[in-house]
């Protein structure tokens, strides 16, 4: 324990993955579902997870700036249309620049609201739920009724792709015309390994089929927690949603850091939405969002509001999607999965001594295991509704180890609370 | 004092008439922007009014909203942010209806079992929320919004694993199985108007003697408007937030009612949608006043009834959801402003006082 707490965020990401990557080379081994650590399931979680991703990194700049955005799925949403109607109109790339300036700007105005107004967050934050929904439907009627291939809740297709990205020698990537091996792609196929296979798919996931949006959005995690720890501006971010107060009385101007906060928060948000209607599919179509920008928030929340921590938690919540999207039949290996996982951390719990805490997880993981051996697929609903469980869990599990920005949420006005 | 509570009564309604105006003026221009005409548009919505069917479909839309929106309020008054009524609702309708269809009885006792039904299973899935709030600290906000979706899943998932009923009529629509017409809650106006608009005003009128006659209601805002003052004059505060979770949760419960009991008379999916959800708008307009809620419910029903004209001369009805998008955000800066304001007023008035005070001594 002492020396996993050593170890940097980014280290500690790298070695959860490692043991989870094990657990799941364990489990695949045990019941032949090969599309579990598969590439192609690796790649396809990547696409799922992106989403989730940026809103909960939007969820990290909004908090740690001290506003609560629960406008974040109203962000996204103006992010599918405005990311829709840039992709049919100019071409993909431009669907997400439109995307980004529009999702600032609703971010600016829940910043406007919040710090200028003063109005609780979390009523701002459903106001702009309920006006991004109507804009964007009302728009749709306005500009997608009638052209060709759109329709009242639909853009028409947007133009041109991303153009996949695979690396040359290791996931057969293309050097000129010339067609390098596919070595990642070669050991994959040696099921019968422990381990070897799953940690090639898993490389061959990362550098294969990848979107370039993806890799911009992945690579905004180490730039989140760069900007945010490592450079002036970011310190005085943090201090704004920690202490207001005292970062006023050293001269931080708290109101233009939180609208600048705010515009940054919602144009990953809106970066988001745009990935669904620009990169993920190619049209824009009402309800596209279907709650992600929630399942942001909650990855905002159980990645304990840091960057790397969102990364984990996009991954994780977006992991049994894509697994269900590939193939129905690996979905309950998962089960053991989770079995294996609430054992490992029972033993942990019980080294720490909390038997309430080890009892419950070791009867989890039972239940988790029996249900594997019970049942023989896991309805879609189950599946959606983990990321959200998986946060009240944690919520009320783990609160000891949650450290959410101090002033998030609460009302200030600067100048008037010395 | 009563001329201070009236003056102050002038001021809240005026302050959220002001937002209704300042969004009928924000959504002019946004018709304007694009090419449509705001003054017909306004013609049409608002010359609606004249007609006595649509005034009925008003009323009834107005019912669930005056429900859920009593709902969100009992808990605002806490300083309870119930986002969660829709997760309520949906449990509850599902619960309702099979428990509705099982049994048999004569027909007022039917729907008091229905509303019993729905009001302890709205009831339930909110107090796990306030469970988590008393026990273990959780912000209910992210723990209501989280349950929504739970909710959703939960119920869709036990709709189609355990209750659809084989269609008798021939019908797409995939509904449980119909509840015995004992169960059914009579019309006003057949078809039109539910009975369970006179049940939405009793509610109306039981919250405010709750709220504001009753001693238990005398602690539910003061634990709100300052939970210090009150823990030392012996009120648990959580025990204020578990009751009026609950209490929040079984409105909750009774606010897909007069879909379920009043028109489906089964679950199918997309009942009742979105209802638990807009009584956060209507709560906020209404400024958690009885009176409030009830007018802005009827507002907002009629802008839902009377949306669906726009569609003749061309204009989309989603303009009504940017108005509803628009007055939330409209009202809470207005009230703040507002506050600002009364609080300067009332600081002059006693500077005044005290200059007037000095100067005579």
């Amino acid at each position: 324990m002492k020396f996993f707490k050593s170890l940097t965020t980014g280290q500690r990401t790298i070695a959860l993955s490692l043991g989870f990557m094990l657990v799941l080379s364990i489990v695949r081994l045990f019941t032949n579902a090969d599309d579990i650590t598969s590439s192609g399931t690796i790649s396809s979680t990547l696409r799922v997870a992106t989403p989730i991703l940026l809103a909960g990194l939007a969820g990290v700049w909004a908090e740690r700036v001290g506003i609560v955005n629960i406008g974040i799925e109203g962000m996204m949403i103006i992010g599918t249309w405005f990311g829709g109607y840039g992709a049919w109109k100019w071409g993909s790339w431009a669907g997400i620049a439109l995307a980004i300036v529009a999702g600032s700007l609703i971010g600016l105005l829940h910043a406007l609201a919040t710090v200028r107004f003063n109005v609780n967050h979390v009523v701002s934050g459903i106001a702009i739920n309920i006006l991004a929904a109507g804009t964007t439907e009302y728009l749709s009627i306005i500009f997608f009724k009638g052209q060709k291939g759109g329709g009242e809740s639909q853009s028409p297709a947007g133009k041109g792709g991303y153009g996949e990205f695979d690396m040359p020698f290791l996931s057969g990537g293309r050097i000129g015309s010339w067609r390098s091996p596919d070595i990642l792609g070669w050991i994959e196929q040696k099921h019968d390994l422990p381990l070897i296979p799953d940690l090639a798919g898993l490389l061959r996931g990362l550098v294969s089929d990848i979107y370039i949006p993806t890799i911009v959005a992945i690579s905004l995690v180490p730039l989140t927690a760069f900007i945010l720890w490592r450079t002036r501006f970011g310190l005085r971010v943090r201090s704004s949603g920690e202490s207001p107060q005292a970062g006023e009385s050293l001269g931080v101007p708290i109101n233009r850091l939180r609208y600048q906060a705010m515009a940054i928060s919602g144009g990953l948000a809106a970066f988001g939405g745009a990935y669904l209607s620009c990169v993920f599919t190619s049209t824009y179509r009402q309800g596209q969002t279907g709650g992600q920008g929630y399942i942001g928030l909650a990855t905002t929340i159980f990645g304990n509001w840091t960057p790397f921590g969102v990364f984990r938690g996009s991954i994780l919540f977006g992991f049994p999607s894509a697994l269900k999207f590939r193939d129905e039949k690996n979905v309950p290996a998962l089960l053991l999965v989770i079995a294996v996982i609430l054992i490992a951390l029972g033993i942990v719990s019980a080294m720490k001594n909390k038997q309430m805490l080890t009892m419950g997880l070791f009867i989890g993981a039972a239940v988790s295991a029996a249900t594997y051996f019970l049942v023989d697929e896991v309805p879609q609903e189950f599946v959606a509704a983990t990321p959200y469980i998986v946060t009240i869990l944690v919520l009320a599990g783990a609160q000891q180890q949650l450290r959410p920005p101090a002033h998030a949420g609460i009302a200030y006005r600067a100048g008037e609370n010395h | 004092m009563k001329s201070q509570r009236l003056q102050r009564m002038a001021v809240t309604s005026a302050s959220s008439l002001l937002a209704v105006f300042v969004a009928l003026c924000i959504c002019a221009v946004v018709l304007l922007i694009t090419g449509k005409d705001p003054i017909e548009a306004y013609r049409t919505l608002f010359g609606a009014a004249g007609d006595t069917k649509v005034l009925q479909g008003s009323l009834n839309r107005a019912t669930p909203l005056m429900i859920s929106a009593a709902a969100v309020a009992i808990g605002f008054k806490m300083n309870l942010f119930n986002i969660g009524v829709e997760g309520q609702m949906r449990v509850a309708l599902l619960a309702t209806a099979v428990a509705g269809a099982a049994v048999d009885l004569p027909a007022p006792l039917h729907i008091l079992f229905c509303f019993v039904v729905a009001m302890a299973t709205g009831a339930i899935w909110a107090g796990f929320a306030g469970w988590l709030k008393v026990k273990r600290g959780v912000n209910e906000v992210i723990s209501t919004i989280m349950l929504n979706f739970v909710a959703l899943s939960l119920v869709a998932w036990a709709f189609d694993s355990f209750f659809r009923a084989e269609s008798t009529t021939g019908s797409v629509l995939v509904k449980t199985k119909e509840l015995p017409t004992s169960a059914w809650f009579p019309d006003i106006v057949d078809r039109r108007l539910s009975g369970m608009f006179f049940i939405a005003v009793l509610v109306l009128i039981l919250f405010y003697v709750l709220v504001w006659k009753t001693k238990f209601g005398f602690q539910l805002r003061a634990s709100g408007a300052n939970p210090g003052a009150s823990r030392a004059t012996g009120v648990n505060p959580k025990r204020m937030v578990m009751i009026s979770m609950l209490l929040s949760g079984a409105l909750a419960g009774l606010v897909g009612m007069r879909a379920l009991l009043g028109d489906v008379h089964a679950y199918q999916n997309n009942l009742a949608e979105q209802q638990g959800f807009n009584g956060i708008a209507v709560a906020l307009l209404g400024r958690n006043h009885p009176l409030g809620i009830f007018i802005s419910a009827l507002l907002f029903g009629y802008l839902g009834e009377a949306s669906g004209r726009l569609q003749l001369i061309d204009i989309p009805k989603e303009i009504t959801t940017i108005m509803t998008g628009i007055i939330v955000l409209a009202v809470v800066i207005i009230n703040e402003a507002v506050k600002r304001w009364d609080d300067r007023r009332i600081q002059h008035k006693a500077a005044v006082a005290l200059e007037t005070a000095v100067v005579a001594a």
